[in-house]
């Protein structure tokens, strides 16, 4: 196990870049900590797969450094590394036994045949692949045959971190909860360093201890899912984090207070001595869950009018008018409404100002 | 799913069925009209049952030339093959070199079979041709018009030159078509070049490697214009294949019936092996089926 750290690493898949358009990875400092699970989430094209075969050395980067417990292995080969990782579609050696299959990566680095005998029976039981040993690899369902390649991952001893690249892509719906508790389970006991890359914000805040949000090319939050949920560092992250995502409105600001169609709208506690600069721009980020309606005129409210009611099942969203912007707010289990006139209510602190997409620091999340 | 079951469904392929009996199934029929009978002229002929084709299997020529056949077709799969997946192997994947080497490697391709054996004709000549100067100064008696195994030689290099540009096509797009996942989970996995070659390019080539078999194979048990522009059989009879063997009979000497009998035997000869490679290659890397 090992703590995996980045030094200013970017990559550029062009000879010469120029602009920083070019760069698929802008670059980036990070530190992966030992034996803790991370979910790297992002959009399709935002650079996660990128620093994946970077970090397992598939890919040697434009510039920066990978370093493994304080050893430096930019310039060391794959096959040096001691990462293991598991594509979007499951990769098995067709012609070879399940059993062959797990023993591949052993046998090649020349472990004694009676370890390997152990090591794969070890693996094939934590991962219910007993049954399967003397079966051809080629010929099963998808979901075994990925779990097959997760288990070359897990059969070496060396290993400092396995790599997910958006592992249960290909794999039913039903099997990918089983799936998924199977690789929490095997981390709880192995303490192993995971990296589990995808799109998907539900698998990246259920799986991980700590969520890795990137948006092109950068890593803009790195958080627990409790903190990007409720402190957005970037407003890419309150709208991608979150079903619908963040309310975010253009607004002005003065003093402690967003100004939005001429409202004052208190925020979030800021070290608000907000100085801002010409030409930055300014928004206010509240999330639907947090933005309460009330029906009642208040004495200071902001009147919107209710357009349209969804239905998601555990919980209804109103999507709300006022003026020209339109926002989105949980409505509370006795709220039976379909429409009307309503009044919207920001919750200071759950009302955050963001000056050119990034967060302005609060008190209480401090300056993450 | 529910399948329905309706045998007049069988009618839909009555517009197939009466295509194939035109190109093929009618014509195959005159052949073995020809096979059982001895015709003289339009009026005068004689049922002779299975006379032509005993005739035909008892005849020494025959039999010689189809081991020539065997020999040959065996030595061209055992050079061709390999060293197509060799090339492909060794091209580039990608970018203006990769097209450039595609072209370079379709040229024989396009080439008609008698102009190959024109330019080999010169070509091997140890007077004035290139191949054949060379291996004159290489101190080396070489003439493919006097000896019986440099003409021999000469057709299968020949052959050779002519169709590995078809194995080496065949399995670089077999290469191409590997997801990179597998390359990379075998560097991850620690395998060697050897492995990687084994155990995942070999396997991902089999189905292309299954047509190439077949192609080649079909193809050169069916050699003719070639051999018969360099050599014309010669000398002797030592380059003298099936399908030269069958056009003296039937054009050569006008015998209808034995070649008519030699030629249903040259065809199931031809699917026998046809069947025999697509079955035992379908069969390899299955492995123990649990």
């Amino acid at each position: 196990m090992a703590r995996v750290e980045l030094d200013r690493l970017a990559h550029s898949y062009k000879d010469r870049p120029t602009g920083d358009g070019d760069f698929a990875l802008r670059p980036t400092d990070h530190v992966w900590e030992d034996g803790v699970a991370y979910a790297l989430l992002g959009p399709s094209g935002c650079g996660k797969t990128t620093l994946l075969n970077i970090m397992s050395g598939l890919l040697r980067p434009t510039t920066g450094k990978v370093i493994f417990d304080g050893r430096d292995v930019t310039d060391l080969p794959t096959e040096e590394r001691n990462i293991a990782q598991v594509f979007q579609f499951p990769v098995v050696y067709d012609t070879m036994t399940v059993h062959d299959n797990l023993a591949f990566p052993l046998r090649n680095r020349r472990v004694a045949e009676s370890t390997v005998r152990v090591r794969v029976g070890e693996v094939a039981e934590m991962l219910d692949l007993s049954s399967y040993l003397n079966r051809r690899a080629g010929a099963l369902a998808s979901d075994v045959r990925q779990k097959i390649s997760l288990g070359r991952g897990l059969v070496r001893t060396d290993v400092s971190a396995i790599l997910f690249d958006e592992p249960l892509t290909v794999i039913d719906p039903h099997l990918k909860n089983s799936l998924r508790r199977k690789l929490e389970e095997i981390h709880r006991e192995r303490k192993l360093t995971l990296i589990y890359v995808t799109h998907d914000q539900t698998e990246a805040l259920t799986f991980a201890d700590k969520v890795v949000v990137m948006h092109e090319g950068e890593v803009v939050q790195v958080g627990t899912p409790q903190e990007l949920f409720e402190y957005p560092a970037h407003t890419f992250v309150g709208y991608f984090v979150g079903s619908p995502g963040m309310n975010l409105q253009p607004c002005e600001v003065d003093g402690s207070y967003a100004v939005v169609d001429g409202h004052r709208i208190r925020v979030a506690d800021h070290a608000l001595e907000i100085s801002g600069r010409n030409g930055d721009r300014w928004e206010l980020g509240i999330r639907p869950e947090f933005l309460r309606l009330v029906f009642d005129r208040p004495t200071d409210g902001f009147e919107a009018e209710i357009t349209q009611v969804e239905d998601l099942g555990s919980s209804r969203i109103a999507t709300v008018k006022a003026g020209g912007r339109t926002l989105r707010a949980r409505l509370s289990e006795e709220d039976d409404v379909r429409g009307g006139l309503v009044w919207l209510v920001f919750p200071p602190e759950r009302s955050l100002l963001y000056r050119n997409s990034k967060l302005v620091p609060t008190s209480p999340a401090g300056d993450s | 799913m529910n399948k329905t079951q309706n045998n007049r469904a069988w009618f839909l392929v009555l517009p197939v069925f009466a295509l194939v009996a035109f190109s093929a199934i009618v014509p195959l029929m005159t052949v073995v009209n020809y096979s059982v009978q001895d015709i003289f002229d339009i009026e005068s002929r004689v049922f002779v049952g299975v006379e032509w084709y005993r005739e035909i299997l008892n005849d020494d020529g025959l039999r010689q030339a189809l081991l020539r056949q065997f020999v040959f077709s065996f030595a061209v799969l055992l050079i061709e093959i390999p060293l197509g997946i060799a090339v492909a192997l060794a091209m580039p994947q990608r970018g203006r070199w990769a097209s450039l080497t595609l072209v370079v490697l379709a040229l024989p391709l396009l080439i008609p079979w008698n102009v190959v054996g024109t330019i080999w004709q010169i070509f091997g000549r140890a007077d004035i041709g290139l191949g054949g100067v060379i291996v004159t100064k290489l101190g080396i008696d070489y003439n493919y018009a006097a000896n019986s195994f440099d003409a021999w030689a000469t057709v299968l290099v020949m052959d050779v030159w002519h169709w590995t540009s078809l194995v080496a096509l065949l399995c670089f797009s077999g290469l191409r078509a590997i997801p990179d996942a597998y390359y990379q989970a075998a560097h991850i996995d620690g395998a060697s070049h050897i492995a990687v070659f084994r155990h995942i390019q070999l396997p991902k080539l089999k189905n292309v490697l299954l047509i190439a078999v077949l192609l080649r194979f079909m193809d050169s048990f069916m050699i003719y214009s070639e051999p018969f522009v360099l050599t014309g059989g010669g000398p002797g009879n030592s380059t003298t294949f099936l399908s030269q063997t069958l056009a003296r009979l039937a054009v050569g000497q006008f015998d209808l019936g034995p070649a008519a009998a030699f030629s249903l035997i040259y065809f199931l000869i031809i699917l026998l092996f046809c069947w025999l490679f697509y079955t035992t290659m379908m069969q390899l890397g299955r492995g123990p089926q649990k």
